[in-house]
């Protein structure tokens, strides 16, 4: 039986008046890929920043089994949970080098005040050849293509050393030199007994890159290992539920 | 007294650009110019309770009202009712306006009149003096604006990798545990205290340019954030006393030239800056233009 490392249940989260999210109940398994796929507006990004409190659920709970800890909170195991937000979250002109970026990785470890020390550069600085960037470490970031601010990202998560990996659209806008390295570097990760989840936008390739799909639009569709639950129908269910409830607005 | 002039306008220039630096990086420039204008009505709503322009209550009410504008700001913003521009052009404008109502109303015969808060007077500065058992310390605002320099520094020196990592990427910094908006506070914190503290020496409007004008030099010149800090700190003293010669020379306004002259380095940071300046990146167009044409002529493509 395959352990459960992020347990949902019955998320509930709102902005403003609407809740975006409705009654989430879902289980990552560890050692697994898991994708979490829907539409634009489905709630996958809300999602992930409900479960590490960046925006905390109205209702229901999240819990991690990481760090040799099981059902705790958060805030227990943040330093076993690394995030990746999507690139696009920011601004990439702030003056900084590429080494810099990935230093940041160690922030998490070091807590308050501490500043990085030589091992941290260090394993940022193999955490970068990982990701084929050791050329580019003293570059500015502003001067990186997508795919490289992409790989940059990457290799600060690598540098969180953690046990469950969660990135927001990855892949998204990469070129596909970076798609493979991330992607090659993932299934690492699950080798190795690591738990990794990903929001997913490019449905062609869920089945050669993921263990599970979870199928998500305001509430869960269906979710499962990929050979079960990968399925036209569920992908028709969730796709055409925008539709409905884009309808169901309007008519109001 | 020429010396005394000068030393304060570099301690309060230095004092300003330090945090300006990640006022410019967190694109909060506007709201720094919000505070450093409402900050006034703290100063008179507390001059009206402790009736003692000397009174360090004073600072303390000003602070607090910049920290109070800031909330007020951004949870105008957070409604999504209005624009995040709208909601600084509501409050700050609001609280100045009450702020000079009370002052031209209330407090005519005291020395905290509309001008004096608007402008300052850098000039004047050198007759207030701190006085100890009778012992001539020198020039008040000598002795606040430099622990306001000093508190500027240590805050950024000792959160120096939590300021940067919450400027950089907000969300990731709050997943790893080091929370935005304790920092973000602090800081603005820190802005409000400069901001009063500096008033009576350069005023509430040229404030805004000793913190912006420095760091945005800085920004223009270096792809590191410490280099940055370091331009920024070096472009104020430089700046100030340029400034502070000119204007003996054209007999005007102390803290209105160094302000000119913040604009002016700014400006030549923006054309000439080695990389992201103006005319190199012109040149760059105008030199990657001509290889087009030169490779359409090659090929015989008309």
């Amino acid at each position: 039986m395959t352990q459960i490392a992020i347990s949902l249940n019955q998320v509930v989260v709102a902005y403003q008046s609407q809740p975006v999210l409705w009654n989430v109940s879902a289980d990552i398994y560890k050692g697994k890929l898991t994708a979490l796929i829907g539409p634009n507006g489905a709630g996958k990004s809300t999602l992930i920043k409900a479960m590490l409190d960046l925006h905390p659920p109205v209702a229901g709970s999240v819990s991690f089994s990481a760090a040799g800890k099981t059902d705790a909170a958060y805030s227990e195991v943040k330093k076993a949970i690394a995030y990746v937000p999507q690139k696009s979250s920011v601004d990439w002109s702030f003056p900084t080098t590429v080494l810099d970026v990935v230093v940041m990785g160690r922030y998490g470890h070091l807590g308050w005040f501490k500043r990085p020390r030589k091992h941290d550069i260090q394993l940022a600085e193999e955490m970068l050849e990982k990701v084929g960037m050791e050329a580019f470490k003293d570059r500015q970031i502003s001067q990186l293509s997508g795919g490289q601010r992409q790989r940059v990202f990457m290799a600060r998560a690598l540098a969180q050393q953690a046990d469950i990996y969660i990135l927001d659209e990855p892949l998204a806008g990469v070129d596909i030199k970076t798609e493979r390295i991330i992607m090659q570097l993932l299934r690492e990760l699950v080798l190795e007994g690591k738990t990794v989840m990903v929001v997913h936008h490019d449905l062609q390739t869920v089945e050669e890159y993921f263990d599970e799909v979870v199928f998500l639009n305001r509430q869960i569709i269906a979710a499962g290992p990929t050979e079960i639950t990968f399925t036209e129908g569920n992908i028709e269910e969730t796709y055409r539920k925008e539709q409905t409830v884009q309808s169901g607005v309007s008519e109001r | 007294m020429l010396v005394e002039i000068r030393l304060i306008a570099v301690i309060v220039a230095v004092a300003c650009a330090l945090p300006g630096v990640f006022l410019v990086l967190r694109s909060l420039t506007m709201m720094s110019d919000a505070i450093t204008h409402t900050v006034l009505l703290g100063i008179v709503l507390a001059f009206f309770i402790t009736q003692d322009l000397n009174s360090p209550l004073l600072m303390i009410g000003a602070t607090l009202m910049g920290v109070a504008t800031v909330w007020l700001i951004e949870t105008l913003q957070r409604t999504k009712l209005l624009g995040n521009d709208t909601a600084i052009g509501i409050v700050f404008p609001l609280f100045f306006s009450i702020a000079i109502i009370l002052i031209t109303r209330y407090a005519g015969d005291v020395h905290l009149d509309a001008d004096s808060v608007l402008m300052g007077e850098l000039a004047f500065a050198p007759f207030r003096r701190l006085t100890l058992f009778g012992m001539d310390l020198g020039p008040k605002s000598l002795w606040t604006m430099s622990v306001i320099l000093a508190l500027n520094a240590a805050f950024i020196g000792v959160f120096y990798k939590e300021l940067k990592l919450t400027t950089f990427d907000p969300a990731f910094a709050a997943a790893v545990g080091f929370s935005p908006a304790l920092l973000h506070y602090g800081l603005m914190t820190l802005v409000s205290l400069t901001a009063v503290g500096a008033y009576d020496s350069v005023g509430s409007i040229l404030v805004v340019g000793f913190m912006v004008g420095p760091a945005l030099t800085g920004y223009l010149l270096t792809n590191r954030l410490k280099q940055m800090i370091g331009i920024a700190v070096l472009a104020a003293v430089i700046n100030s006393l340029i400034g502070i010669e000119l204007a003996f020379l054209l007999d005007t306004s102390l803290a209105g030239m160094a302000a000119v002259v913040t604009g002016v380095t700014c400006l030549l940071a923006f054309l000439f800056s080695p990389e992201k300046g103006w005319i190199k990146k012109a040149a760059l167009r105008r030199k990657q233009k001509r290889e087009f044409y030169t490779w359409l002529e090659k090929e015989g493509i008309h």
